[in-house]
C-alpha cells in the first residue's frame, strides 16, 4: 500500500501553504531523512524530508500550487517491492489518511481541502468617514498592513528605528518586519541579545533622548520580562518630570493566544497594559486598522502598547491605498451596524463577534458590532451611543474574565447608561485558567461562536 | 577593602584593563592623579560644600516635616559627581538613581527647583509630581532620577544608543551603586553596550552598602570595576574620597567612550555618612567606621587642606565660599517653604503628552 506524504504543518498558526519545488521528481528513490520538497508558507521557505524509505510514486500535486491545507496528501511513497501498479490500486487517499485524528484546536479544524483566504470587508459608518469616497481598496494581510506602516514612518521620520529580537537580519520571527533591514539598513533595524528586559530600558533611554523606537517583542508574552521599563520608565516619566519628559515609543508585537503553544505562550496582555494611566493601548482587528493605528502610533509622542495578534497575521481585509493612511487613536468603530443589540469587542475577540452577528442576522437577530480599536484610551462614547439604540450588550475578550477589559466596557455601560439597558450587560472571555496545550482543552478555554450567539439570544430573550 | 587609600602617589587610581590584563597601562594611570590648578581645587570645593549644605539642610527639612517620604543623602559622596562633571562636554547626558540630589546640584540646576521638589511644591523641577527621586533637566543633561534600582542603567544605555545614532559625539554617564550593580538588567545593557561600542560611562558608586547590605554579604565580586570582564569591558577602581582621582578616571573613561572605543566602568569607592535614607538607623555598621572616614578621608576636607596648606586660599577666603553656599541653601530654603504647593488640576496634567 502506498503511503501519503501529507502537507505539513510547519508553525504552530499554519493552516496552509504554497507547494514551491519538488526537489525529487517521481521515480527517485528518496531515503528517510531526505528533502523531497520546498513549502512556502507566510512566514517562510521550508524544505520537506521524507519520512520513510521508498520509491516516489506520485507527486499529487504540482510545483507552483497555492494555499495547499495542512494534512492534504502531496504525493503517494511506494514502499519495498511496490511498483507502480499499486499506485492505482490504492483507493483515494482521504485528507488525514495517515495522521492521527485530526486535533480540535483552532489551527487543524480550520484546515479544509480547500484554499481558505479570509477576506473580511469593512462595514460601518466610521470606516466610511476614515476613508474618503473612492478610495481604492487593496486586499493584504495584517501583517503586510504593519509591514508597510514601519516602511512609511521610517521614510517619514528619521529618528524611527526598529529594535528587538529577529527583527533585522531574520527578517522578522513573524516576517512582520521583512525587508525593513534591506531598504533602512542595520543602523535602524537593530537585532538584539535576547534581553528584554535590557532593550525595552534602552529603547525608552532613546526615546527620553528624542528619538521614536519600534520596540517588537517578539511575543507579548516575553514583555513581563521587560514590564517594569513600560510601567515605571515609559509610562510614569512624563507625569514624575512634570510634562518634561516624553517617551515617544511604541511597543509591538503579537499578543494573546496563538495556537497549541500553552499557557506561558498564549495570554492576552490588553488588560495589564490598559490599567496603566500614561500608556495608550492600542488592539487592532483589520489591517486597515492595524496600518493606520500603528502609523498614529508611531506618530504619538506618548509610548503605545500595540498588540498585534498572530492569528491574525495571515487574515486578508480591504486596505485604503493612500499615501498616508492614518487613523486616530482612541477611537471605537461600528465594523456592523445593527439594531437589536450592540456586541463590543476588539483585535482576535472580532473574529468571534462578526462571525456570530452573521449567523444571528439569519435568524433576524441585527447585531451592531462596535471594534473597540483602542483600549486606552477608551472611547466608551461610541459604545454607549450603540447601547442607547440597540439596549443591550454583550462584551467578547479573549482574555481573562477577572479584572478584565470586558469588565471595564460593562461597568462603564453600568455607570453612563443604565437606564438605556433591558437586560443585564453580558460578557463571553476566555476561560480563568492557564492555556492549557491538548488540542481539545485549548478549543474549551477559548471563547467560541456559539457562546457568543447564546449572549446575544440571552440578553434579547430571543 | 579599604575605600579610600592615602592619596599620594600610586595609591589612588589602580587601573583594571579587564579583559587584557597584559597589556601595559597607559602610564598616567597608575601614577598620583593629575594635580588640580588653584581654580580647579576652588571650584570642586565650593561645588562639593554645595552639595554637603544642601544635604545638611534638606535633613533638617525632613525632621520637621517639610520633606516627606524617601529621602536619601549625598553626604560623604560628593567627590564623585564633582570630579565625573568636570569630565563633561555640554549635551552629555546623566543618568542616576534616587540618590540624585548631588548630581543634579553639580548639572547646573538650580537648588531652589531641587529643593522645592523635595518639599513637593509648585516650583519643584517636576512641578512637586515627583519628589526626592524623580526630577529632570534636559536643558543640564540630566535624565533623572530614577527610583527603581538599576533601571537607570538600561535607561542611560539608551541615552547613549541616542547619542551614537545621531553621531553627534556625545556621551552619558550613567551613575549606579553597589546595590544596583546585581540586577540582572544592569548586564544586559552591559552587554548591549559593548556590542554596539555605544558611548556610556558606568559609574559604580560604591559606598559600602546596599541599604543595610554590606557589598561582603550581597556580591560573589566585590571588585565592581572587574565586573563588564565577560562583557569585553574595560573597568578601574578608583579612589572615590579624592576629587582629583575622580577627574583623572574619569576623563579617560570618558575619552574611551567618546572616542568610539564603547563602554567604561568606574568603580568610585566611597562611603555615605548618612543612613540608607532618613529613617534608617543604619546599625549594621559602626560608628567608628563613619568616624575614621570622616576624620580621615572626607572629600571636602581633603580639598580645603590642600588649599590651605598650598596658601591658595586663605581661611577667609574659605569662609566666604561657606558664606556664599550657605545663602544659596538657606534661600532654597525658604523658596521650597514658602512655595505653594501644586494646584489641585495639576492632578490630571502630563499624564499623557
Amino acid at each position: 500500500m502506498p503511503i501519503d506524504i501529507l502537507m505539513p504543518a510547519l508553525s504552530p498558526t499554519m493552516e496552509k501553504g504554497n507547494l514551491a519545488k519538488w526537489v525529487k521528481k517521481e521515480g527517485d528513490r528518496v531515503r528517510s531523512g531526505d528533502v523531497i520538497a520546498e513549502i512556502e508558507t507566510d512566514k517562510a521557505t521550508l524544505e520537506v524530508e521524507a519520512a520513510d524509505d521508498g520509491v516516489l510514486g506520485r507527486l499529487l500535486v504540482p510545483e507552483g500550487t497555492q494555499d495547499i491545507a495542512v494534512n492534504t496528501p502531496i504525493a503517494l511513497l511506494l514502499g519495498e517491492g511496490e511498483d507502480a501498479s499499486a499506485l492505482d490500486a490504492a483507493p483515494p487517499a482521504p485528507p488525514h489518511a495517515k495522521s492521527a485524528p485530526p486535533p480540535a484546536g483552532r489551527t487543524n479544524t480550520d484546515a479544509k481541502p480547500a484554499p481558505v483566504v479570509e477576506v473580511v470587508r469593512p462595514e460601518g459608518e466610521a470606516t466610511m468617514n476614515e476613508i474618503p469616497a473612492g478610495t481604492e481598496l487593496v486586499t493584504m494581510t495584517v501583517r503586510e498592513a504593519l509591514r508597510d506602516a514601519m516602511a512609511e514612518e521610517m521614510r517619514r521620520d528619521p529618528d524611527v528605528f526598529v529594535i528587538g529580537e529577529e527583527v533585522a537580519e531574520y527578517q522578522g520571527a513573524y516576517k512582520v518586519t521583512q525587508g525593513l533591514l534591506q531598504e533602512f539598513g542595520p543602523r535602524r533595524v537593530v537585532d538584539t541579545p535576547i534581553t528584554e528586559h535590557g532593550f525595552a530600558g534602552l529603547g525608552v533611554g532613546a526615546a527620553m533622548a528624542g528619538l521614536k523606537p519600534i520596540v517588537e517583542f517578539m511575543t507579548f508574552n516575553f514583555s513581563m520580562q521587560a514590564i517594569d521599563h513600560l510601567i515605571n520608565s515609559a509610562a510614569k516619566t512624563h507625569y514624575m518630570s512634570g510634562g518634561q519628559i516624553a517617551s515617544s515609543i511604541v511597543f509591538r508585537g503579537p499578543n494573546g493566544a496563538a495556537a497549541r503553544v500553552a499557557a506561558q505562550h498564549s495570554q492576552d496582555f490588553g488588560a495589564w497594559y490598559s490599567h496603566i494611566p500614561g500608556l495608550k493601548v492600542i488592539q487592532p482587528f483589520s489591517a486597515a486598522d492595524a496600518k493606520g493605528l500603528l502609523k498614529a502610533a508611531i506618530r504619538d509622542p506618548n509610548p503605545v502598547v500595540f498588540l498585534e495578534n498572530e492569528i491574525l497575521y495571515g487574515h486578508s481585509f480591504p486596505v485604503p491605498k493612500l499615501a498616508d493612511f492614518v487613523l486616530p487613536i482612541g477611537k471605537a468603530k461600528v465594523a456592523r451596524p445593527g439594531k437589536d443589540c450592540t456586541i463590543v469587542s476588539w483585535g482576535i475577540g472580532m473574529t468571534y463577534a462578526l462571525k456570530a452577528a452573521e449567523e444571528l442576522a439569519k435568524k433576524h437577530i441585527y447585531v451592531e458590532v462596535v471594534d473597540l480599536r483602542t483600549l486606552r484610551p477608551m472611547d466608551i462614547e461610541t459604545v454607549v451611543a450603540s447601547v442607547k439604540k440597540t439596549n443591550r450588550c454583550v462584551v467578547v475578550e479573549e482574555g481573562w474574565p477577572q479584572n478584565g477589559v470586558a469588565g471595564e466596557v460593562g461597568m462603564r455601560i453600568m455607570e453612563t447608561a443604565f437606564d438605556d439597558l433591558d437586560a443585564p450587560v453580558k460578557r463571553i472571555t476566555g476561560k480563568d485558567v492557564p492555556m492549557p496545550y491538548a488540542a481539545n482543552l485549548e478549543k474549551l478555554a477559548l471563547p467560541t461562536v456559539q457562546d457568543v450567539i447564546d449572549a446575544v439570544r440571552a440578553v434579547t430573550y430571543r | 577593602m579599604a575605600v579610600a587609600k592615602e592619596s599620594g602617589a600610586g595609591a589612588s587610581a589602580v587601573r583594571r584593563g579587564a579583559t587584557k590584563p597584559d597589556v601595559a597601562e597607559p602610564a598616567e594611570a597608575a601614577a598620583a592623579p593629575a594635580g588640580f590648578t588653584r581654580e580647579e581645587e576652588l571650584a570642586a570645593y565650593r561645588d562639593m560644600l554645595l552639595i554637603r549644605r544642601f544635604e545638611e539642610k534638606a535633613g533638617q527639612m525632613y525632621g520637621m516635616g517639610l520633606i516627606g517620604g524617601f529621602c536619601h543623602l549625598y553626604i560623604g559622596q560628593e567627590a564623585v559627581v564633582v570630579g565625573m562633571q568636570m569630565c563633561l562636554e555640554p549635551g552629555d547626558q546623566v543618568i542616576t538613581g534616587y540618590r540624585d540630589h548631588g548630581h543634579m546640584l553639580v548639572a547646573g540646576m538650580d537648588a531652589r527647583g531641587v529643593m522645592a521638589e523635595l518639599t513637593g511644591r509648585r516650583g519643584g523641577y517636576s512641578k512637586g509630581k515627583g519628589g526626592s527621586m524623580h526630577m529632570f533637566s534636559i536643558e543640564k543633561g540630566f535624565y533623572g532620577g530614577h527610583g527603581i534600582v538599576g533601571a537607570q542603567v538600561s535607561l542611560g544605555t539608551g541615552l547613549a544608543f541616542a547619542n551614537r545614532y545621531r553621531d553627534n559625539g556625545k556621551i552619558s554617564l550613567a551613575y549606579f551603586g553597589d546595590g544596583a550593580a546585581n540586577q540582572g538588567q544592569v548586564y544586559e545593557s552591559f552587554n548591549m553596550a559593548s556590542l554596539w561600542k555605544l558611548p556610556v560611562v558606568y559609574v559604580v558608586e560604591n559606598n559600602k552598602y546596599a541599604m543595610g547590605t554590606s557589598v561582603s554579604r550581597s556580591s560573589a565580586q566585590p571588585d565592581f570595576s572587574k565586573r563588564g570582564i565577560s562583557f569585553d569591558i574595560p573597568g578601574e577602581q578608583v579612589d572615590g574620597m579624592d576629587v582629583r582621582a575622580v577627574r583623572a578616571a574619569g576623563a579617560r573613561a570618558v575619552a574611551h567612550a567618546r572616542s568610539g572605543h564603547g563602554p567604561f566602568i568606574l568603580e568610585m569607592l566611597t562611603y555615605r555618612y548618612r543612613g540608607h535614607s532618613m529613617s534608617d538607623p543604619a546599625k549594621y555598621r559602626a560608628k567608628d567606621e563613619v568616624q575614621k572616614m570622616r576624620e580621615e578621608h572626607d572629600p571636602i576636607e581633603q580639598v580645603r587642606a590642600r588649599l590651605i596648606n598650598n596658601a591658595w586660599a586663605s581661611e577667609d577666603e574659605l569662609k566666604k565660599v561657606d558664606a556664599e553656599v550657605r545663602a544659596i541653601v538657606n534661600e532654597a530654603a525658604e523658596f521650597a517653604t514658602v512655595e505653594p504647593e501644586p494646584d489641585p488640576s495639576e492632578l490630571y496634567t502630563d499624564i499623557l503628552r
